[in-house]
């Protein structure tokens, strides 16, 4: 690697056109929304800034508390099925035969890529209660259920669109478990429950917190799965910065629920690192 | 002990468990089943798209003509384009730049460049949302002619874009051998010579994997653009939210199938090149 004296017309003809973009069109633009989460509302399109902390305050009363809580509540059920789903899916990949791991890899990760939106879409037309759910439950005279528009359906769209994030980390972990650990567990008497409880869980704590993270705060932040799904009950808190910035047209109180929200973001990102720091010595 | 010993029983041979391999094919059936009844139910000639009547192409027909759908996948396509080129440009830059050089400040300039990555889409969406209406720049979008109309959602997918392709070609620059780089100058090539004959074919496979994922992800970006667009600018995923809003019907299943296999090829391919029996050689 080379000091960046050492080249200064190279190191500058990189270094101008990525970080100009990432300061004009990111970090000023979130500079702004900072700015304007301390203004005041002067008119229906114009804001001042006062430095007052009243948006913040007002982020607090029982109503949005009520959001804030419930949508804190729907991601962690959700992350948790994730996790009850995503861990049996990881450990079979992984005892899989070799030829196989590329293809089933392949397979959870692909719906990843294929629109959020399209995805969502999908499920509707699956649960809706003249859906294809409904229709097979007809057939055996069950039905039809009103599976849409609550929390149930806004956990289980979550679940269906985040669960490749937490695959993913689980797999690598797993993966570079030492066999022969579960070996010396069952050979020295320990029952496959056993093992898998005290050997296995332990040592793949660290995927297991990633994985959770990873899924957590999309979950937190998520907008659009919550507004089809969810109905006009079930909003969380994404949707409430969305009708402050199209429809209530409330510019400073949206900016500051923007800010919480990238508060606990980033507190659960720090929260990754200082576990994966501790856990150093344990993975690989 | 022979029976115990039996392939497939051993008692780490967890892959062929019955129980487990339900559970898998449960999972996978539940991941894929809504997909593929949307694919399949785009050839379907029943309206209310609930009961297969037959099979038809007509959905297709009438997606393609409908002009706002139209308009909206040429919109998203041609935004995608642009921000690729560009965001693999800087994102190959910075890439280089992190791989070559040290600096002062770099773990917190990497940091920071890995913001857009980690960010809730919604906060960065509404950040940008703000920037464009403070600088006048959403109503210059909204006068200008086609493609320049587009240019802010251009912008804000570049600014999300461009981080994760600085990170895929990194990962393929790791590989590289330094030596190649210093022979090329012993035998009295230019930096610039060097540069362009010797360290970018190198990076090729990294760069199109970076800009195959530049590419899916602002083909597949909705909260964002739906917070830069303007009122007259509609990206394909703005319009079928719009639609779906009104109810499910044949004609989007069948523009979303179109969008969906133009994803799946392009992340394929990515996939391919970034394996690592490719990345080994060179």
């Amino acid at each position: 690697m080379d000091s960046w004296r050492g080249n200064l017309r190279v190191f500058w003809t990189l270094f101008t056109p990525g970080t100009f973009w990432l300061l004009v069109f990111f970090l000023i633009p979130l500079a702004g929304l900072f700015q304007d989460s301390f203004s005041d509302k002067i008119s229906i399109t114009e804001t001042a800034f006062t430095g007052t902390f009243a948006n913040y305050v007002r982020a607090f009363d029982t109503v949005y508390l009520t959001i804030i809580w419930k949508s804190i509540w729907i991601s962690a059920v959700a992350t948790a099925f994730c996790l009850l789903l995503a861990y049996p899916i990881a450990f079979g990949i992984c005892f899989a035969p070799a030829r196989w791991k590329p293809l089933l890899l392949l397979l959870v990760i692909l719906p990843f890529w294929i629109n959020l939106l399209i995805r969502t879409y999908a499920l509707i037309a699956v649960f809706r209660s003249q859906g294809y759910l409904n229709l097979v439950l007809g057939w055996i005279g069950l039905g039809p259920f009103e599976m849409l528009y609550n929390n149930g359906a806004v956990i289980m769209g979550l679940v269906y669109v985040y669960m490749p994030f937490m695959v993913l980390p689980l797999y690598a972990t797993i993966e570079r478990l030492d066999r022969s650990f579960l070996e010396a567990s069952l050979d020295l008497g320990g029952s496959q429950v056993q093992t898998f409880f005290k050997v296995t869980l332990p040592l793949t704590m660290p995927g297991i917190i990633t994985g959770i993270i990873l899924v957590f705060i999309p979950c937190l932040g998520s907008f659009l799965t919550p507004d089809m799904l969810g109905g006009a009950n079930a909003i969380m808190i994404g949707n409430v910065i969305e009708r402050q910035f199209k429809a209530a047209n409330d510019y400073p109180f949206g900016s500051a629920l923007s800010f919480l929200l990238m508060y606990v973001t980033f507190g659960a990102l720090a929260l990754r690192a200082y576990f994966a720091s501790r856990s150093k010595g344990v993975d690989v | 002990m022979a029976q115990t010993l039996k392939p497939g029983s051993g008692p780490l041979d967890y892959g062929s468990r019955t129980w487990l391999k339900l559970l898998f094919a449960a999972i996978f059936v539940a991941l894929y089943a809504p997909i593929f009844t949307l694919i399949a139910f785009s050839f379907n000639t029943d309206k209310r798209g609930v009961i297969w009547r037959g099979f038809t192409l007509d959905n297709y027909v009438k997606a393609w003509n409908n002009d706002a759908l139209q308009e909206a996948l040429l919109n998203s396509l041609a935004i995608a384009f642009i921000a690729t080129i560009i965001a693999t440009i800087i994102g190959a830059m910075v890439a280089l730049l992190l791989w070559r050089f040290r600096f002062p400040m770099k773990a917190a300039y990497e940091g920071v460049m890995a913001l857009p990555i980690v960010i809730p889409e919604i906060c960065m969406g509404v950040s940008l949302l703000l920037f464009f209406i403070n600088t006048g720049m959403m109503e210059w979008s909204v006068g200008m002619p086609w493609p320049l109309n587009l240019s802010n959602i251009v912008i804000a997918h570049v600014a999300f874009c461009f981080p994760f392709v600085a990170v895929v070609v990194r990962s393929r620059l790791i590989g590289f051998n330094r030596q190649l780089e210093e022979a090329s100058k012993d035998l009295g090539a230019s930096e610039w010579q060097t540069f362009w004959n010797v360290i970018v074919p190198f990076m090729m496979p990294g760069l199109v994997a970076g800009a195959l994922l530049a590419f899916t992800l602002s083909l597949d970006d909705f909260v964002i653009t739906f917070f830069t667009s303007g009122p007259e600018t509609v990206t394909f995923p703005v319009k079928v939210y719009s639609l779906v809003r009104r109810g499910v019907s044949p004609e989007i299943n069948a523009a979303s199938t179109v969008l969906i296999v133009i994803t799946v090829v392009a992340t394929v391919i990515a996939m391919k090149l970034q394996a690592p029996t490719k990345t080994g050689e060179g």
